[in-house]
């Protein structure tokens, strides 16, 4: 049977939301550790909200960087394990579109959950409504960069067995330009200053790491597979 | 034509020219880096501004120069033994990597221990020494990806690539970090003015800058004897290396 590419992306998206909504306890358990360590912080710090307004971009996005982390390790494992993925590797449809699409639908079930649970936590640490827009593009952003470099990792790291505190390790120093701009976006946002500069910035690394990430994650995910 | 490339990368060759480079590359070093302190030290004048305690820059610039240099040439050669399957590359990032990740350390430490006088506090979070801690990290997630594998041959691997994608990241972490600190307003950090250096004061350091390049040649050398020896262990020339 011949597949076109398109078709192919779509039916490897499908299949990865149609197995991530099957086990929704996975699904959720990101976006609890999302709340749960948000609320760590005000425990952890004061209850002044003038205070925590001022960490309150930094709270945020450091919360959503571990979290994404937390569910990165499971990006290639679970098809490594059972061979799926070298059947899907001999697919004759190349093993970058392969990744792309898990990665995006990676992308569609954890990093759009987060930008749609941030609302609800940025209203808690006291983040004013007029900066939310700003907030949920660059938290959009932020997390699909986030998982186009957390795929580069999890390549290297599936064939591991204890590569989850490895993940984290290779993957959080590329990503700290992203809780640069995207913390710094939203705090312009909470002071009335323009947020276009670190938003642009943003936009800019996502283009940069979907346009090459994939062949380095097809690269790692070759070492590991072979 | 390549093949005189390949036999250049042999590793018989590759340790019996790392032998015989070591002790010019040590001689050389420590004759720079011995004039680089005397004159750096002693003879220099000091700083109008910051008095005797600028001298720590003798130290802490080569090191910071080293720490970015060592971590090209380690991504380097890792590219070059993904491309061309050249084992030896590996070898040589292998080396690399602890050099460069301890020229980190130096150029950390010497940084703090200036930015005490200077900035009043050890760590004032100014973005150059921030991104050189990012950096440190950078160093040290390739060095617990490389023996994470049971097949050395995947960890070389995989430490290569990881080499590779951070050398891409490098100046993105660097300019960003910079941008991150303009940022964050006030607390305006005393900047390290750099009025066009006097030559009694550039020569030195320039100097030293070579002696720690040479430095880092001498400690590769030596580091990629022992790394040929324990990858070709099997091998019947090691035998031979050793008994001789």
């Amino acid at each position: 049977m011949n597949v076109g590419t398109l078709e192919a992306f779509a039916l490897v998206v499908r299949r990865e939301l149609c197995l991530s909504f099957r086990r929704p306890d996975q699904l959720l358990q990101p976006l609890v550790f999302f709340l749960i360590v948000t609320t760590l912080f005000p425990l952890g710090l004061s209850l002044q909200l003038s205070l925590l307004r001022d960490m309150a971009p930094g709270v945020l996005w450091v919360a959503a960087l571990l979290s994404s982390l937390l569910s990165l390790d499971a990006l290639f494992k679970s098809d490594a394990d059972d061979g799926t993925l070298e059947q899907l590797a001999l697919s004759g449809q190349g093993l970058t579109l392969i990744v792309v699409a898990k990665t995006f639908a990676h992308w569609l079930v954890t990093g759009v959950a987060l930008v749609l649970a941030s609302p609800v936590v940025a209203t808690a640490l006291g983040i004013p409504g007029s900066a939310f827009t700003t907030m949920m593009l660059s938290l959009g952003l932020g997390t699909l960069t986030l998982s186009w470099l957390g795929a580069i990792g999890a390549g290297l790291t599936v064939g591991l067995r204890r590569g989850n505190v490895l993940l984290s390790l290779i993957v959080l120093p590329l990503a700290m330009p992203l809780l640069i701009f995207g913390a710094g976006a939203t705090d312009r946002a909470i002071s009335g200053v323009s947020p276009t500069g670190a938003l642009y910035f943003l936009a800019a690394l996502c283009v940069f790491t979907c346009t090459l990430a994939p062949f380095a994650a097809t690269v790692a995910l070759r070492i590991s597979l072979e | 034509m390549w093949t005189w490339f390949y036999k250049l990368a042999s590793p018989p060759h590759v340790y019996r020219a790392a032998a015989a480079l070591a002790p010019w590359f040590l001689g050389s070093a420590a004759i720079t880096i011995a004039y680089g302190l005397v004159a750096g030290l002693v003879f220099a004048p000091p700083d109008y501004q910051q008095g005797d305690a600028f001298r720590i820059i003798y130290v802490h610039a080569p090191s910071a120069w080293l720490s970015l240099f060592v971590y090209s040439s380690m991504a380097i050669a890792g590219a070059i033994a993904l491309i061309w399957r050249i084992k030896m590359g590996h070898a040589v990032a292998a080396a690399s990597a602890p050099i460069g990740a301890s020229f980190t350390l130096l150029a950390l430490v010497t940084g703090s221990l200036w930015g005490r006088p200077m900035w009043g506090t050890y760590w004032a979070w100014d973005p150059r020494l921030t991104s050189e801690l990012i950096l440190l990290f950078l160093y040290v997630g390739v060095m617990s990806l490389r023996p994470a594998f049971e097949d050395p041959a995947r960890g070389d691997r995989a430490a290569a690539l990881l080499g590779i994608v951070g050398a891409v990241n490098v100046p993105i972490i660097h300019y960003s970090v910079q941008w991150w600190n303009s940022l964050h307003q006030g607390a305006t950090v005393a900047k390290l003015g750099k009025p066009s250096m006097p030559g009694s004061m550039l020569l030195p350091l320039l100097s030293m800058l070579l002696g720690f390049m040479l430095f880092y040649g001498a400690v590769l050398c030596m580091r990629l004897q022992g790394e040929v020896l324990n990858r070709e262990r099997q091998a019947k020339w090691v035998r031979e290396a050793i008994k001789s």
